[in-house]
């Protein structure tokens, strides 16, 4: 029992990035849970400002890789390294968690909850200065929710509560930004909003690595995919991706598609149910 | 009126009741925010009860004396609540077992050792239900520095006991030590716990932790809101429970219990009343 594990905030030194490593690199990664592998053979890069979509059926593994990448859970094998370090010691990893997760009648209101990600640059026996209400401000700004800084946070939409996560991960100063299903039951226009914050992240050089599972949004709007059923099926460009072999070994049966002669596909991922259904 | 209201406090018993009633209601409410915030009311009523051997351990040897008596009880707390961590984080078991498990072991363990002694059934009752009448200057004095000490910690430990409530994931990538600030949580639970024994005893504490942080809650949108609020709702039902004691002749543990369970049922009454209006309104607004 290590009572002063993460002791590293307490003496407030944190690692140095490595100039010239990737932003993200796991290689062969695995995670074993009792007997059952969660996770297998999981290798892939991640460089600065790219946006990888994280692909799968439910219980593929997505939330458990992006709780190895954030260093929350330990890998049983294999290794990932955030600009050539492990990811314990970092502070510039933001997991943006599944809304449905998040305790959202905690009395807190949103300025709260963005500063929460300024604890650590601040330290211990710290309290916020001007300058962090600053940044809190300005990362308010950027997801364009500045107007609602005095809000209680059960008092938002499911898109506003996206971005103030991603505010959140924002006054962290993340540069790598791990979002857990974060279109799930949002329609359409909200979507789009957040796609235009994921672009000016892009324009700010922060990595995001985003579980999905739409299959449409994730081969339109993003540089690459790893698609993953337990161990990875496939990963790179999305038209070199999702091709019918790897999508019926991902799904198997909860996928429907339809070949036409352009060879294009029409696919329906019919695992879930609660409204989250892919297209493409 | 003025001499119903002032009776009480003629005699000097009463008023160190008062003053260790409203200094214990507020140390409780603001360790009990984080309690009702973490779900974990199962885990306080379990160490109030977990001390027990402690206090038989401490009356024993002490022959009666409070001082000893206050030591052995800390000890069987922080024993009790490393005890319940370290179950639930190493072995596949549920914590809510884990909790229950060591609660009614040491529960029993307690009721063993008071039952060795002649004549034991009246010192159990002070023990289970509080004597808060007869608290001593000295009580008050240890009272008031430990819930001085409790209540610079949380200041201190603000924003991390803030995030690990709220999100332990981002608290973890944070890389606070949350392991660390979770047991010094519990281990601030149990001397609340401790301090408080006196008031409210054994059976009652969790009411002392949640119910004045609960109703707060209700009430409150911000944590620092709700702590005072919780301090507030707690002092005064020390204080309502007080004249009651006094006055209906029923005890002082129990009275201070129900003015404070009182006082969440009209909050929640008021809230359901005033949802039920707003709803009949709305649709006549569009």
């Amino acid at each position: 029992m290590n009572l002063l594990k993460n002791s590293n905030y307490l003496v407030h030194r944190f690692p140095e990035h490595h100039v010239g490593t990737p932003t993200l690199s796991v290689s062969d990664l695995g995670y074993r849970f009792g007997n059952i592998d969660a996770l297998l053979g999981i290798s892939f890069q991640v460089s600065t400002s790219e946006r990888l979509a994280v692909v799968g059926p439910n219980g593929a593994g997505k939330s458990t890789l992006f709780k190895i990448i954030a260093g929350v859970f330990k890998p049983t094998q294999g290794q990932v390294q955030i600009y050539g370090y492990e990811p314990k010691g970092h502070i510039c990893i933001a997991y943006v968690p599944q809304r449905n997760l998040v305790d959202w009648s905690f009395p807190v209101n949103v300025a709260d909850v963005v500063m929460m990600g300024r604890v650590s640059k601040m330290g211990p026996l710290r309290w916020p200065t001007k300058n962090d209400w600053g940044i809190v401000h300005r990362s308010l700004e950027l997801v364009e929710m500045e107007g609602f800084t005095k809000r209680q946070i059960n008092e938002l939409s499911g898109g506003q509560q996206q971005r103030i996560f991603i505010a959140q991960a924002l006054a962290q100063e993340a540069e790598l930004i791990l979002m857990d299903e974060p279109f799930t039951g949002l329609d359409l226009n909200t979507q789009q909003d957040i796609f235009r914050i994921l672009d000016m992240l892009r324009e700010k050089k922060v990595t995001v690595l985003v579980a999905m599972h739409d299959l449409k949004l994730a081969s339109e709007r993003f540089d690459r995919v790893l698609l993953l059923n337990k161990r990875q099926i496939g990963y790179g460009l999305p038209r070199e991706v999702f091709i019918p072999e790897n999508l019926s070994q991902a799904y198997g049966n909860h996928l429907r598609m339809l070949t036409t002669k352009e060879g294009t596909l029409v696919i329906e991922d019919t695992c879930c149910e609660e409204g989250d259904h892919a297209h493409a | 009126m003025l001499d119903w209201i002032l009776l009480p406090w003629h005699y000097a018993f009463m008023v160190r009741a008062l003053i260790g009633a409203i200094l214990v209601g507020t140390l409780c409410a603001i360790v009990g925010t984080y309690v009702v915030l973490r779900g974990m009311a199962f885990f306080g009523d379990a160490l109030a009860h977990a001390i027990l051997p402690g206090v038989a351990i401490g009356y024993l040897v002490g022959g009666g004396a409070r001082q000893p008596l206050f030591w052995w009880a800390m000890l069987a707390a922080i024993i009790s609540s490393l005890g319940i961590g370290t179950i639930g984080k190493t072995v596949k078991l549920r914590e809510d077992t884990a909790i229950g498990i060591i609660f009614a072991g040491m529960f029993a363990l307690g009721i063993a050792l008071i039952s060795s002694v002649q004549n034991y059934t009246n010192d159990l009752t002070h023990f289970l239900f509080g004597d808060v009448l007869g608290i001593s200057s000295s009580d008050l004095g240890r009272i008031g520095l430990f819930a001085g000490v409790i209540i610079l910690v949380v200041i201190i430990f603000y924003k991390e006991f803030m995030v690990i409530s709220f999100d332990p994931i981002l608290a973890t990538t944070l890389r606070l030590p949350v392991k660390g600030l979770d047991y010094l949580l519990m281990i601030l639970i149990a001397i609340a716990i401790v301090v408080s024994l006196q008031t409210v005893g054994i059976a009652l504490m969790v009411a002392m932790l949640i119910t004045p942080a609960a109703t707060a809650y209700l009430l409150s949108r911000r944590l620092p809101v709700m702590m005072i609020l919780a301090s507030v709702i707690a002092s005064a039902s020390g204080v309502i429970g007080l004249y009651f004691s006094y006055y209906v002749n029923i005890a002082s543990g129990a009275a201070i219990v129900l003015s404070a369970t009182t006082i969440f049922m009209v909050v929640w009454g008021v809230k359901i009343l005033a949802r039920s209006v707003k709803e009949k309104r709305a649709p006549e607004l569009e």
